[in-house]
């Protein structure tokens, strides 16, 4: 992002959450609960994903795993969950367990990779996120095995059934706007810069003093925590959680969503979560209906080989080519961010 | 638990780890050189299985004794050539970006496993061995066990030593080993390394593909295998070490035999000692226990 545009967010943003928060009048409700509701309660996930790529240069690829733990720990917690493993805390109280969770997942997956770096990284965490996927799977004790815990509603909110379409888009609407201000406060405070410090040349960070392991731990528990509020809202929206939900497949999803809105800034994970969802849902009209896999599998091929930064790097492309181009301003910020903000491969090679 | 049954989960423990052993060490030798990391080496695994199978069942319908053996080669050779049609259309170019190699292998995966189910479908399937190593084998104290299995434990040791003699022995070998250790050096002294690095792909993925027959022999082969064997050849080159074939032996019996004997001891929670495992060795030796540091 050049100085150009960090002028432009705050409007920016406030003018497409403006936008967001005004469609549902105009569009059907299938479209506000199952495109642009579950496009952003995704994005959330994603946005994890995003915050610890572009700021610290960690691919973790354990992020739906993380956001699971959320959404097994309110559906443990929950009355009505089918089968009652525990039951009985009101939501009140399970949401905050299931942050808790999730956060406290986030560290532990932080610790166990802290001293991993690049694609070593992106191993591990996918072997984590997997492996804790083959675990809820044979676990019937606690996670109901294969068949997961169903009819996980949600807590009613000013009276109304969180099921409303309405009072389910405008709460994800709302956790992701305030998730995405959190995102963008942190990384201005001296925590944030200390991440991207970390990003560019840990060495250097860890010679000037500061504590390396614990800004990536803590930068993990972040993640965690946003994760944990994403998969919250997807164990609502799907009324239950599954193994399924944080397998393999639903764990590449969450990479595909990140990659094509590209990891250069937090509001791609929720341009991509929209190109996803939207090609999830029309997919079976474009081409064959059981064939939707191959479809995402070529698109996210595409990108990856086209724009390697997503959409967000196609449109700062687009945008340097037609925009003057102003006379030698701050040419060597401008380059060096163009630089950072690519694929955050170029930055941390093992 | 008695001695038969303890020797018992021991064996089976590396019985798995022969199959592990052999998709990994593809998995292993093409990251050791080309540092990528292969995220479609479970669709290389799937390849072979099915491919193998459709080239095994019409012939053993006719009862023709070669047909597991046709079914090997065929397997072998469908998911080298993939392999090598991956490094060379998509992979080589992108030399040194990691990440972005990850990614492509990635989509390359969603769409192996999706056509996989377009053209086989959903049914699992099993291939039968041939009579010289079906059947049962009277051992001491465990009593009576699959030959087949023992056989698996056998084609993993011809395995690595073939694997050895070659890295240790020959032109090829030296190469490879050299271009480990420093690929810009080993150009410069006029040595084709995409050459080389289609070699190596062709040999991991045919390992994989080797290895998918035999596992697909085994016990059966169906969608969502890959992502297991994935799982298993991450953990398995992270706990013994990027790029060491020897390392991978121990990383193999390691999480084959922890498998085992979680299994046997506390099924629904065995996963969970295999990640111990992981996290373990990653606190101790975060480059793996015989790999080199990065």
């Amino acid at each position: 992002m050049t100085p150009g545009t960090a002028r432009w967010a705050l409007p920016a943003s406030l003018a497409l959450l403006a936008v967001l928060a005004l469609l549902p009048l105009a569009i059907p409700a299938f479209w506000t609960a199952n495109i642009l509701g579950r496009a952003i309660v995704y994005g959330i996930v994603a946005m994890s994903l995003t915050f610890l790529a572009t700021y610290g240069g960690f691919v973790s690829l354990a992020q739906m795993m993380i956001a699971g733990t959320a959404g097994y720990a309110v559906a443990i917690l929950v009355p009505g969950a089918v089968p009652s493993i525990l039951g009985g805390v009101p939501y009140a109280l399970a949401i905050p367990t299931g942050l808790l969770a999730a956060t406290a997942m986030g560290l532990l997956v932080g610790l166990i990779s802290v001293r991993t770096q690049g694609i070593y990284l992106l191993m591990i965490t996918l072997s984590l996120g997997v492996g804790v996927h083959l675990f809820v799977q044979a676990n019937i004790a606690w996670f109901n095995g294969y068949e997961g815990i169903r009819n996980v509603v949600g807590p009613e909110i000013l009276g109304l059934p969180f099921r409303d379409t309405f009072v389910f888009y405008y709460t994800a609407l709302a956790t992701a706007a305030l998730l995405y201000a959190l995102v963008l406060y942190l990384v201005r405070t001296p925590f944030g810069l200390a991440l991207q410090a970390l990003r560019d040349n840990p060495r250097r960070v860890s010679a000037l003093g500061y504590d390396a392991p614990l800004h990536r731990i803590a930068a993990f528990g972040v993640a965690g925590f946003i994760a944990g509020a994403g998969g919250i809202l997807v164990t609502f929206y799907n009324i239950g959680i599954s193994p399924g939900t944080i397998g393999l497949g639903a764990t590449v999803n969450i990479l595909v969503m990140s990659v094509i809105g590209g990891l250069g800034h937090p509001v791609g994970a929720f341009i991509g979560a929209v190109i996803f969802t939207l090609f999830d849902t029309f997919a079976a009209d474009l081409y064959d209906r059981d064939r939707f896999n191959t479809l995402v599998g070529v698109v996210f091929l595409a990108i990856v080989l086209a724009s390697p930064d997503g959409v967000l790097g196609m449109a700062r492309r687009l945008r340097d080519a037609l925009a003057p181009r102003p006379q030698g301003r701050a040419d060597g910020i401008a380059t060096s961010r163009a630089a950072s903000a690519g694929p955050p491969a170029s930055g941390n090679g093992a | 638990m008695t001695g038969s049954l303890a020797l018992t989960v021991v064996l089976n423990g590396l019985t798995l780890a022969a199959l592990y052993f052999l998709v990994a060490c593809g998995f292993s030798l093409i990251f050791g050189l080309m540092r990528t990391v292969n995220m479609a080496h479970g669709s290389l695994y799937l390849i072979g299985a099915y491919v193998g199978y459709a080239v095994f069942e019409p012939l053993y319908d006719q009862d023709v004794w070669w047909a597991w053996y046709a079914g090997i080669a065929a397997g072998v050779a469908a998911a080298a050539v993939f392999g090598v049609a991956m490094q060379a259309v998509l992979l080589g170019w992108m030399q040194g970006q990691e990440l972005r190699q990850a990614l492509v292998t990635i989509g390359i995966s969603i769409i192996v496993a999706d056509q996989l189910l377009a053209v086989f479908g959903g049914t699992s399937r099993q291939f039968f061995a041939p009579d010289a190593i079906f059947g049962s084998t009277e051992l001491p104290i465990a009593g009576r066990y699959p030959t087949f299995r023992l056989f698996q434990i056998g084609v993993a040791v011809m395995v690595g030593l073939a694997l050895w003699l070659l890295l240790a022995r020959t032109r090829l070998g030296l190469m490879i080993r050299a271009g480990v250790d420093d690929r810009a050096m080993l150009t410069a002294l006029g040595v084709n390394v995409p050459l080389v690095s289609l070699a190596v792909f062709a040999l991991g993925a045919g390992l994989a593909g080797l290895g998918g027959v035999i596992g697909a022999t085994a016990q059966p082969v169906a969608q969502g295998v890959d992502a297991r064997f994935l799982l298993t050849s991450l953990v398995v080159v992270i706990v013994g070490g990027m790029g060491s074939i020897p390392g991978t032996a121990i990383g193999a019996i390691l999480v084959g035999v922890a498998e085992q004997v979680g299994q046997a001891l506390f099924p629904t929670y065995s996963v969970i000692l295999t990640f111990a495992i992981m996290a373990a060795v990653l606190a101790l030796r975060p480059q793996g226990i015989l790999g080199r540091p990065a």
